[in-house]
Formats: C-alpha cells, sequence, structure tokens
C-alpha cells in the first residue's frame, strides 16, 4: 500500500489538525503551570513545618554524606555480589521447580509433591524468618563457620526461587495446548515440545513478572545485614552511629533507588510494549 | 518434492474404538487407505472425524483396534510414537504454527530435530517446501504477519517438507474467511495429484467430491457409507448419508 502522491490534506483536515495543535499547546501550558503551583505549596508546606531545620540535619546532610561514602559504596558492591550470585541460584533452582511441578504421570508423583510443597512453604515464610533459621540454623547443622554473605545469598536463593518458580509454571501453561500438539504431530519428543516451543513463549509472556520480582529481590538483598554481613544497609547503620545522625540511611536508600530504577522504567517498556502488541490483534 | 509420489503410504485401520469416559466416539472403525489414496471424511460435528485422526497420529491413544502405517502396527505400545509421527504429516483447522520462530523456522526446526538434517541442507528443504506454496518471500517474516490462508499454506508445507508419506487434514478451511479457501484448498488438490496418501476430514462437500477417490460418510463414531464420490454423492445407499447430505449441499 502506497501513499497517494497527489494527495493534499483538505481544508477540513488542515483545520482539524491546526484545532489539534492549540489544543495541545493548551494543555501543556496548564500541566506546567500546575505542577508548579503543587511543587511550591509543597515545598512551602514541609520547609515551614516545625521540625524540618532538624530533619534536614539528620536526615540529609551533605557533610555526613561525604563522611560516609567510602563505607556505604564499599558495603553496596558486597550487594551487588550478592544480587549477582543470588540471580544465578535463582534462576536455576526455580527453573528445576518449575520444570518437577510440570512432569506428568504416577512415577513422578513424589518430586511434583516435593516442590509443590517446597513452593508453598516459602512463598508463606518472611524472608527474615527464613534469613535467621539459614543463617543461625546451617552453621550450627554443619558445625562450621560459613561467611555471612554466604548464607545470606543461600536465603535468598530460598525463598525467591519459590515465588519464581510459581511465575514461570504459570509461563509454561500459558501456552495453548494446541501449540504442544502441533508439536507433537511434528514429532517432537516431549523434551523438544518443552525446550523449543513451550518455553520460549511461556518465558515471554511472564518477562514482566520475572523482572518484577528482580527489582523486589534487588532491595531485598540488603536483608542481609541482619546476619551481620557488612552491606550497605549495616555500614549505614555503622556510620549513623559515628556520626550521630541518620543521613547515611538516606545515602545507602538512595543507592538502592539508582539500582532499581533503571530496571523499573525497562519493565514499565516492555509491559506496555507487549500490551501494545496484543492490542494490535496478532493472531495465533 | 517429487520424490514423495513414489514414497506414499498405505494405512489400514483396524476396528478402532475409542471411547471418552462413557461417550462413545469411535465405534469399531474398518477403513483402507491404499498409497496414493485421497479419502475425504464427511460427517456431522461430534461424529468423530477429528478424533479418528489423531488416532492415527497416536495423539489419542485408542481402547481397542489396530492401526497399520506401510503393514507395520503403529498401535503397538512397543512402536516409537515420536517416530511414528514423524512419518505423518497433520494440517490443523487453527495452523497451529509457532508464533516465536520465523516462518522458515517453522518447517527448519524440525527438519534438523526430529529429522537429523544438517543445518544448511533444513534451510534449504525449508525454502523449497516454502516457495513450493508461493511464500518464499515470506520467509524471514513472523507468522502473524500473514494472513489465514497464507497461514495455513504455511502449516501445510511445514506438514509434508520432509516428504511424510501420509497427510492427515483436520478440516484445514474451517477456519479461513470464505475468499481464502480457496488458495488452500488448491494446494490440497495438487498434493494429491502428486500422489500423497491423504486422508482429510471436511465440510467442503463440493472439494471432497472433486478431489478425493473415496468419501467416508461417519455417523455416531461408525463408518455408516462408504464409496467413490459418484456413489456416495450421487446416489447414497443410506437414510441417514441422504439427510445429511441434504442439509450441507444447497
Amino acid at each position: 500500500m502506497t501513499v497517494d502522491q497527489a494527495w493534499r490534506p483538505s481544508s477540513i483536515e488542515l483545520a482539524r489538525q491546526a484545532y489539534r495543535r492549540h489544543q495541545t499547546g493548551r494543555s501543556l501550558l496548564i500541566g506546567a503551570a500546575s505542577t508548579v503551583a503543587f511543587a511550591t505549596l509543597a515545598w512551602f508546606l514541609l520547609v515551614n513545618t516545625p521540625g524540618w531545620a532538624r530533619v534536614q540535619e539528620s536526615f540529609f546532610d551533605l557533610e555526613t554524606w561525604a563522611g560516609a561514602w567510602p563505607r556505604v559504596w564499599h558495603g553496596f558492591l558486597l550487594n551487588l555480589q550478592i544480587l549477582v550470585f543470588a540471580v544465578v541460584g535463582v534462576a536455576i533452582v526455580a527453573s528445576l521447580l518449575a520444570f518437577l511441578r510440570t512432569l506428568r504421570g504416577p512415577v513422578w508423583f513424589p518430586l511434583r509433591f516435593l516442590a509443590a510443597t517446597y513452593t508453598d512453604i516459602f512463598r508463606g515464610t518472611p524472608l527474615i524468618i527464613v534469613l535467621y533459621l539459614v543463617g543461625f540454623g546451617v552453621p550450627g547443622l554443619v558445625q562450621q563457620r560459613i561467611p555471612t554473605e554466604v548464607l545470606g545469598t543461600v536465603a535468598l536463593v530460598i525463598t525467591y526461587s519459590a515465588y519464581v518458580a510459581e511465575v514461570l509454571r504459570a509461563g509454561l501453561e500459558s501456552v495453548h495446548p494446541s501449540q504442544r500438539m502441533a508439536a507433537r504431530a511434528l514429532g517432537y519428543t516431549h523434551g523438544q515440545t518443552l525446550r523449543i516451543v513451550v518455553l520460549p513463549q511461556g518465558i515471554r509472556k511472564v518477562t514482566p513478572a520475572l523482572m518484577n520480582d528482580f527489582i523486589a529481590m534487588q532491595k531485598d538483598v540488603g536483608l542481609v545485614s541482619i546476619l551481620g554481613a557488612v552491606d550497605a544497609v549495616r555500614a549505614a547503620q555503622i556510620e549513623t552511629a559515628r556520626f550521630a545522625d541518620f543521613s547515611p540511611y538516606v545515602l545507602a536508600g538512595l543507592l538502592f533507588i539508582a539500582l532499581a530504577w533503571p530496571m523499573i522504567r525497562l519493565t514499565d517498556w516492555v509491559t506496555a510494549r507487549m500490551q501494545r502488541r496484543e492490542q494490535s490483534g496478532g493472531t495465533v | 518434492m517429487t520424490a514423495r509420489a513414489s514414497a506414499a503410504s498405505s494405512l489400514r485401520i483396524d476396528g478402532v474404538r475409542k471411547r471418552y469416559g462413557d461417550h462413545e466416539v469411535l465405534r469399531g472403525i474398518d477403513l483402507d487407505v491404499a498409497p496414493h489414496e485421497v479419502i475425504a471424511l464427511i460427517g456431522a460435528s461430534g461424529s468423530g472425524k477429528s478424533t479418528l485422526l489423531k488416532t492415527v497420529n497416536l495423539l489419542e491413544p485408542i481402547d481397542d483396534g489396530q492401526i497399520f502405517l506401510d503393514g507395520e502396527d503403529i498401535s503397538d505400545p512397543r512402536a516409537n510414537p515420536d517416530r511414528v509421527r514423524a512419518r505423518i504429516g497433520v494440517v490443523f483447522q487453527g495452523f497451529n504454527l509457532f508464533p516465536h520462530q520465523r516462518v522458515i523456522d517453522n518447517i527448519a526446526v524440525s527438519l534438523r530435530v526430529v529429522h537429523g538434517m544438517p543445518k544448511a541442507e533444513a534451510h534449504e528443504r525449508a525454502m523449497a517446501a516454502l516457495t513450493r506454496v508461493g511464500l518464499g518471500e515470506f520467509a524471514s517474516n513472523y507468522p502473524d504477519r500473514l494472513s489465514g490462508g497464507q497461514q495455513q499454506r504455511v502449516a501445510i508445507a511445514r506438514a509434508v517438507a520432509a516428504d511424510q508419506s501420509l497427510l492427515l487434514l483436520d478440516e484445514v478451511t474451517s477456519a479461513l474467511d470464505p475468499e481464502l479457501v480457496g488458495e488452500v484448498l488448491e494446494l490440497v488438490r495438487e498434493l494429491g495429484a502428486e500422489g500423497t496418501t491423504i486422508l482429510m476430514a471436511t465440510h467442503e462437500m463440493a472439494f471432497a467430491r472433486e478431489v478425493a477417490d473415496r468419501v467416508a460418510f461417519l455417523h455416531a463414531g461408525e463408518i455408516h457409507e462408504l464409496g467413490t464420490p459418484a456413489e456416495v454423492f450421487g446416489s447414497p445407499q443410506r437414510a441417514r448419508t441422504r439427510e445429511f447430505l441434504a442439509r450441507v449441499t444447497h
């Protein structure tokens, strides 16, 4: 379908376009004015709160931030390390769990049952309790000293695998049975059908949910501090005690936001794009 | 793809029964399909046409009877169902192309994975199959860019790309807009003329009459009447056949 080169918009269409441009300009102006008014009001209320000066001093103190930076940053690098290992661990354990739950046939009942029980238990248990149980229970069990960051990573993997496994399973089951049937009809084995036809489509469907879990885990990595690992949160606690003000906590918080923000935007973008695709009416 | 004619399969269905719970869908089906023969299965919805095709492809286990492909008992539990299915091409009503694979890969991947072809050969073979159905230019598109008729032609190309010697067609035009039916039927007509053995369930009576060597009218899980198109459509012997034809052809 090529555009007719001889076509020029009619005067009616030109008038409509001009009207729409005018309306867009108006909307922009109103939006800008309302934002400025709102921000001014919020700022005015904030600085006129009786305790504002003290809050500013003990939460947003630039000098304290500068002083706390080296230790908090160093701790944050530990968070990043834990995150990398935890993501790999969750990917492996969750895939395995999801796979076990899709097995059919009586032979696999014990494995299927175990996987189902696992996800039930660890989706129900608060992460902080898992951290305590693993952090203090495992060293007692094996009678050996294990680095707290390792124990923290294990606890994260245990909990998040349960969530991610359920998301993956939902993805696998969302692929229409006719796709499975078509693959089997072509002669694909059960394993090949899963790997070549079901898994790629299933993962695609749950990508936003998986990214969301990843964002949640990025900040929960900070919880390993309760076992004593000197991560950003623990370092902030130490610096808070040293400077006798809470600014280091805010600094650590800002670091976590900076880490999560690109992923949050990306998730929004991916979700919106998938929605657009579905709305444009792709068949199959 | 002309070599297929000599490799056409024979199929023998012998006393096949199938039930879902209390409902008997197939009640002792006997049907011999000779090499190169095109047989049309006609009958009302729920008469067992689709189920019969699925049992031949081992997608539905049967409750009794035997199915022989080129003399080999494929209903024997010791037969490897994946190898059997690889020899039979199937096309479904709903196309069932893989939406995450390019059109060419829909065909080439199974040639590689199921039939063990090297990558280059599989690609070449898939391209030939696509060109054969007149869709070579869409090779690197995703299936959702194609019309329903084009998707169904790709599905047919995929089903016969490995020189499958038996082709099962399950109401391949039922999901298509009327103006797209022709191109798909034309392709089936050509495959039949080339000598592929075809067993097809269809609602297109005019097409069945023109293309099929024999027509089987299914009613309540049994082959109620079987004969040449001239016999079944021209002078049906049984009352139910006449009733059915009166309903669908006018």
